[in-house]
């Protein structure tokens, strides 16, 4: 099926919630690394999986049961092409990136980790890359290293060649900043650490809407990201995991449909993918997340990644002509996020008054405490992009700040 | 700009803001405590000298939103000198007129410069930036070091 052109104008008739209305102002919504809205065709199918095809997964004999489990599976397989992976069988379903990442650390990190080996993480780590590395750490006695970055917040390489050695038995790294936008030459990094005989995990949160992820082309071990911040539902993630690695890994969580056989003697556990898919699981969220990510393919790759880019570089710019900002988007390669201060006016005070001109930005440390105490600010104002935003609102955006400003004057 | 947005930033609340008031470490504070709010990273330490349940000195330091400094500006000025049973009714006072249970101009009138800070019960994510220093402040009272917006 050839690929729809891309107008964006025509993209947002397809989100909804884009329509409405803050108070009195048009939403001017720019706080998509947070969570991005929903197209039509996802609430849709959302409707119509509880409306016509909803029961419990692998059970009933039943023609709901039927309808619920083909919608679970084919979501899975939706989700293994979008990855590119070789089987569906290494898709595993979560509720979402923190889930997937707290997966590995609890099942590959107990089974693997020892007493002095390390862990190599960054410095930009969401909390979620970072928390569930040190639960297992502090489980086995491994150490946690962390790889620093430059002063335009771009991975320092070759500090991070000097600690890759022989005890580095993960490597844990974002695709893209989610506080800054950076992104990182995850495909370097992951050769360098897999020829050191480390495995590897990308958490894809941001990565995954924006640029898509081929897993067998990036050669990573794992891959990891959320429903909803690529325009599917909440509560539902995705780990991708190297089949030789899960197949070994002890289950995560037990409960029912993971298991072959239970009896208080012993129970043996299924294979890839149900052994990490305790309990009945967001099938609807599943579905939806197929989906948005069937809504995603429609449109060529490289026209979404021209449109965003050209969106984030006009507001880059745009920002950076505004008297007394700080932009801390510095890297070269950089994608879908604008992350600034106003000299004199907190973050949290700037994102108040942008929202009473109808414009959502997040301020905060974008759950990165320690890439703040990196850059040497305790908040940053953050304005993230979907395929839906245009210049016109990065005007909207710019012009508000400039509000902010002279109301602090 | 919107009068939710003028009631919010009032003149005061600017002032106490750009310049505020006792913002110096003690070190001959009896109790201090930090405040911290985890969701905006707003950090801000209350020292106090209290003698005879009176509070003779009060300062704090620290960084935060313009709310959040003006708040902890605004309690130093009003609760110096005052004694304990006094500075728990300037802290009900601001917890009425945060929750919006004191909306009478005239009531407003008589809690003076406290009264700047009603305009953010229009604000219900900032509600946390005002209360932050008053959290802070009782944390030291009760001999804690530290105290964050999460615990409640």
């Amino acid at each position: 099926m050839p690929a729809t052109p891309f107008e964006v104008e025509v993209v947002r008739r397809d989100f909804p919630i884009l329509a409405t209305q803050v108070r009195d102002k048009k939403l001017c919504y720019l706080d998509n690394a947070a969570s991005t809205q929903k197209p039509r065709a996802v609430i849709d199918r959302l409707q119509e999986f509880y409306s016509r095809e909803n029961a419990n997964i692998h059970r009933g004999v039943h023609h709901l049961g039927e309808l619920a489990t083909d919608a679970y599976h084919d979501a899975r397989k939706t989700v293994a092409k979008f990855l590119n992976a070789k089987s569906d069988k290494q898709v595993i379903f979560t509720r979402g990136t923190t889930e997937s990442i707290n997966l590995v650390a609890a099942s590959w990190g107990r089974a693997n980790l020892q007493k002095g080996d390390q862990i190599l993480l960054t410095a930009m780590e969401h909390h979620a890359n970072i928390v569930p590395w040190q639960l297992i750490a502090e489980q086995t006695g491994a150490v946690i290293k962390i790889i620093p970055t430059n002063d335009r917040a771009e991975l320092d390489l070759d500090t991070y060649d000097q600690l890759l050695g022989e005890r580095t038995r993960i490597l844990a790294v974002c695709h893209i900043s989610n506080s800054l936008g950076t992104l990182n030459p995850i495909k370097e990094i992951i050769a360098k650490a897999k020829a050191m005989g480390a495995i590897t995990l990308v958490d894809g949160a941001q990565g995954a809407p924006h640029l898509g992820a081929d897993v067998q082309d990036l050669n990573c071990d794992f891959y990891a990201f959320s429903g909803h911040k690529i325009y599917g539902p909440t509560g539902i993630g995705i780990l991708y995991g190297n089949q030789e690695i899960m197949e070994n890994m002890p289950p995560y969580q037990g409960g029912g449909d993971m298991i072959q056989r239970v009896s208080f003697e012993k129970t043996t556990y299924k294979g890839l993918p149900e052994r990490f898919e305790a309990g009945t699981p967001n099938i609807a969220g599943a579905a939806g997340l197929a989906a948005a990510i069937k809504y995603l393919d429609q449109f060529n790759r490289s026209d979404i990644k021209a449109h965003e880019s050209e969106v984030l570089e006009y507001a880059l710019g745009q920002l950076g002509d505004i008297d007394g900002i700080t932009l801390y988007t510095q890297a070269a390669a950089r994608t879908g996020v604008a992350s600034f201060n106003l000299n004199g006016v907190h973050a949290h005070d700037i994102a108040t008054i942008l929202d009473r001109e109808g414009v959502a930005v997040r301020a905060g440390n974008h759950c990165t405490q320690p890439l703040m105490k990196t850059l040497g600010v305790p908040a940053t104002a953050r304005a993230s992009f979907a395929i839906y935003n245009t210049k016109e609102e990065v005007d909207t955006l710019v012009a508000s700040i400039i509000k902010a400003r002279q109301l602090f004057l | 700009m919107s009068d939710d947005l003028e009631d919010l930033y009032q003149d005061i609340i600017l002032d106490h803001n750009r310049r505020p008031r006792n913002y110096r470490e003690m070190v001959d504070s009896s109790h201090n405590a930090e405040g911290v709010n985890p969701l905006c990273g707003d950090e801000i330490t209350v020292y106090l000298k209290l003698l005879d349940d009176k509070i003779e000195d009060i300062s704090f330091k620290g960084q935060g939103c313009a709310i959040s400094q003006a708040s902890a500006s605004l309690m130093t000025e009003i609760i110096k000198g005052l004694g304990l049973p006094e500075m728990r009714t300037q802290s009900d006072i601001l917890q009425k007129l945060l929750s919006a249970e004191e909306d009478n101009p005239n009531a407003l009138f008589e809690y003076g410069n406290l009264a700047a800070l009603s305009g953010v019960r229009k604000f219900p994510a900032r509600i946390k930036c005002a209360s932050l220093a008053w959290h802070a402040l009782e944390a030291a009272l009760k001999g804690k070091t530290s105290i964050t917006t999460e615990d409640d």
